[in-house]
């Protein structure tokens, strides 16, 4: 089971590697890419499996011990959000094999190849028991997604490029100097070590690592108030890309502020957490409303969306911890469909911009439905994925008797529904004859795979809904795990 | 950690962080580029004491440095190399689009900014 572990950072870097020399051979790429993905998505539901019904694998990389070697740790939490993250690329690099037939897609010869070097960063993220791997880990995330924003070399995405890049540059070079006071104060790096060795630390220094985390984390996450280089960037990039880093890369930054400062036990830290919680709920949504252009919309929900995983989190209860991971696992494929319909309609109308584009709905009742579903899901309505999973977090907030914040999260479902009511008279209703409309484009054979790609994305985040008694189950074993460090530290160190 | 190391590292961080608000891509490569030091610095201090050399095995374990930390800075150093090759070229890109290195302004921003503020006027 352990040499599984492996295979899904090795496999998907080696294919990598071949897909940048295969040249002009696009199609030794795409079976590459897509069979490459798919065993990383079938190792990863067999890693859940076991890990459910076996508990924590641990892979000690060259069997060093682990107090000085690299660990991978595949509990219940990372084996729950690997399979949803696998899935979700292998979906996009559907998409994208198909888009790039149509011409309006990322460059194929460097797309494919950095997707892979992204899924394999994506996993050691998850997977990884210290804190320098993890760094590693990002380095890998954020290299392949600067190139992959900026490879077009587009006007608009160098200038939003450099915002991303001088970000996410600094919040790594924070990072490198938090590794440096860890180590200094507990002579390790390891994540089941720290989380014996941090709470026995004087208050201000470990209040101290917690609030430097909180920034290096909440900068990958985009919370308030660092997430000014999110809807700056993730417009710009060509669909596929944005679909990608909407559904992923800001959930890895939670992932990992969730399994640091639970195991580490910031309790300390919760009412600051809340607060920001709050903030970028509210300020995520109110962005929202502002833009009137598709992609620009969405890129705002993600950061109001990440606000309500933040809220599990400041709560630091088992419902809130669990409520976050759920919320987690059923925003990942929401959020990767809206961008896919995003770019569906970016590419029947040739723009996302709201005033641009109208009447899809009587062109294309099936554009409407693929888009309909996932939005009602992000803002809450009943019976999707969306609402269960918001409906545990405020039952888990007013369990702990947070009123503001359960006020908020309440306010801010309204809201977001507001703004995809905006998306939705723009783009889907009204006549659509506008003299400003661009005439329809004849679309091509690989059209039909992009929309199947995006209907399988949007039946897997149904299957979600469907399937939420279990899946919260899942959830509140992974929440128990976590807040219980002995189960963590004894699978890596014992 | 020895007052100089402290000293240093505050310098270059100071330094750092003051050429990277700059608008300009090159002033904010050296500007991450002197920022990578400081972290790397950070790091070696975070070692303790410096010692015998690690892993040759000529000096007892109790004399040796941690080699831990050399390791954690020697692989930051590779990976900022990369990231300065890929802002120069980030730079490049900007000058052959516009003539200059300089971050512009997000013209999308801008326009809802003012459609927002004559949207208050009519009202």
């Amino acid at each position: 089971m352990t040499s599984l572990i492996g295979l899904l950072i090795v496999v998907p870097m080696l294919a990598a590697a071949v897909g940048f020399v295969a040249g002009e051979r696009q199609w030794v790429r795409d079976i590459l890419t897509v069979v490459s993905l798919a065993g990383a998505t079938a190792i990863a539901g067999v890693l859940l499996a076991h890990v459910e019904s076996e508990g924590t694998v641990v892979l000690r990389v060259g069997d060093w011990d682990p107090e000085l070697g690299i660990v991978l740790v595949v509990d219940l939490m990372a084996a729950l959000v690997l399979l949803v993250a696998m899935a979700t690329i292998l979906v996009v690099q559907l998409f994208a094999i198909g888009q790039r037939r149509t011409a309006w897609g990322a460059d194929p010869q460097l797309s494919g190849p950095l997707l892979l070097v992204l899924t394999s960063g994506v996993v050691l993220a998850l997977l990884t028991g210290d804190l320098f791997t993890l760094f590693v880990a990002f380095e890998l995330i954020l290299v392949s997604s600067y190139v992959l924003l900026t490879h077009q070399g587009r006007r608009g995405q160098i200038r939003s490029g450099m915002t991303y890049v001088a970000m996410n540059l600094f919040a790594s070079t924070l990072f490198l100097v938090g590794l440096a006071v860890v180590y200094a104060s507990t002579g390790t790096v390891n994540l089941a070590l720290l989380a014996e060795r941090i709470p026995e630390l004087d208050d201000p220094l470990r209040w101290g690592i917690g609030l430097w985390f909180l920034v290096v984390f909440g900068t990958k996450a985009a919370i308030f108030p660092l997430f000014s280089w999110l809807p700056d960037s993730y417009p710009t990039a060509p669909t596929t890309i944005t679909a990608v880093f909407a559904g992923l890369l800001t959930k890895v930054g939670v992932y990992v502020l969730i399994r640091f400062h639970v195991l580490t036990g910031m309790d300390d830290l919760g009412p600051l957490i809340l607060t920001l919680a709050g903030l970028t709920m509210v300020i995520g949504v109110a962005g929202a409303l502002a833009q009137d252009d598709v992609k620009r919309i969405l890129s705002f929900h993600i950061i109001s969306q990440i606000g309500y995983m933040l809220m599990g989190l400041g709560l630091f209860t088992l419902a809130g911890i669990a409520g976050a991971i759920v919320f987690l696992v059923h925003h990942i494929p929401v959020k990767t469909v809206l961008f896919l319909v995003g770019g569906l309609i970016e590419e029947r109308e040739g723009t996302s911009a709201l005033d641009k584009i109208g009447g899809l709905a009587q062109r294309q009742p099936l554009l409407a439905v693929l888009f309909a579903l996932p939005a009602l899901s992000l803002a809450g309505i009943p019976p999707f994925s969306g609402f269960v999973a918001k409906l545990a977090l405020v039952d888990a907030g007013i369990e702990k008797v947070v009123v503001p914040i359960v006020v908020i999260a309440l306010a801010n479902s309204v809201l977001t529904l507001v703004s995809m009511v905006k998306i939705w008279t723009g783009v889907f209703w009204g006549s659509g004859d506008d003299e400003s409309a661009t005439p329809i484009r004849i679309l091509r054979p690989g059209h039909r795979l992009m929309v199947g790609a995006t209907a399988v994305a949007l039946v897997a985040s149904l299957a979600i809904a469907a399937s939420f008694g279990p899946l919260w189950d899942l959830g509140e074993r992974a929440a128990a795990d976590l807040i219980d460090s002995s189960v963590y530290i004894e699978a890596v160190v014992s | 950690m020895s007052i100089t190391l402290a000293l240093v590292v505050g310098g270059l961080t100071s330094v750092g962080v003051y050429l990277i608000t700059s608008r300009s891509l090159t002033r904010m490569l050296l500007g991450f580029a002197l920022l990578g030091h400081a972290a790397v610095l950070a790091l070696l201090a975070a070692g303790g004491e410096a010692g015998e050399r690690p892993i040759s095995g000529d000096a007892p374990v109790a004399e040796l440095s941690d080699p831990l930390p050399q390791a954690f800075a020697l692989t930051a150093i590779v990976i900022s190399f990369g990231l300065t090759l890929f802002l120069l070229a980030l730079a490049r890109r900007q000058a052959q689009l516009t003539g200059d290195d300089l971050v512009e302004d997000d013209l999308e921003d801008r326009r809802i900014a003012i459609e927002t503020e004559a949207e208050g006027d009519d009202a």
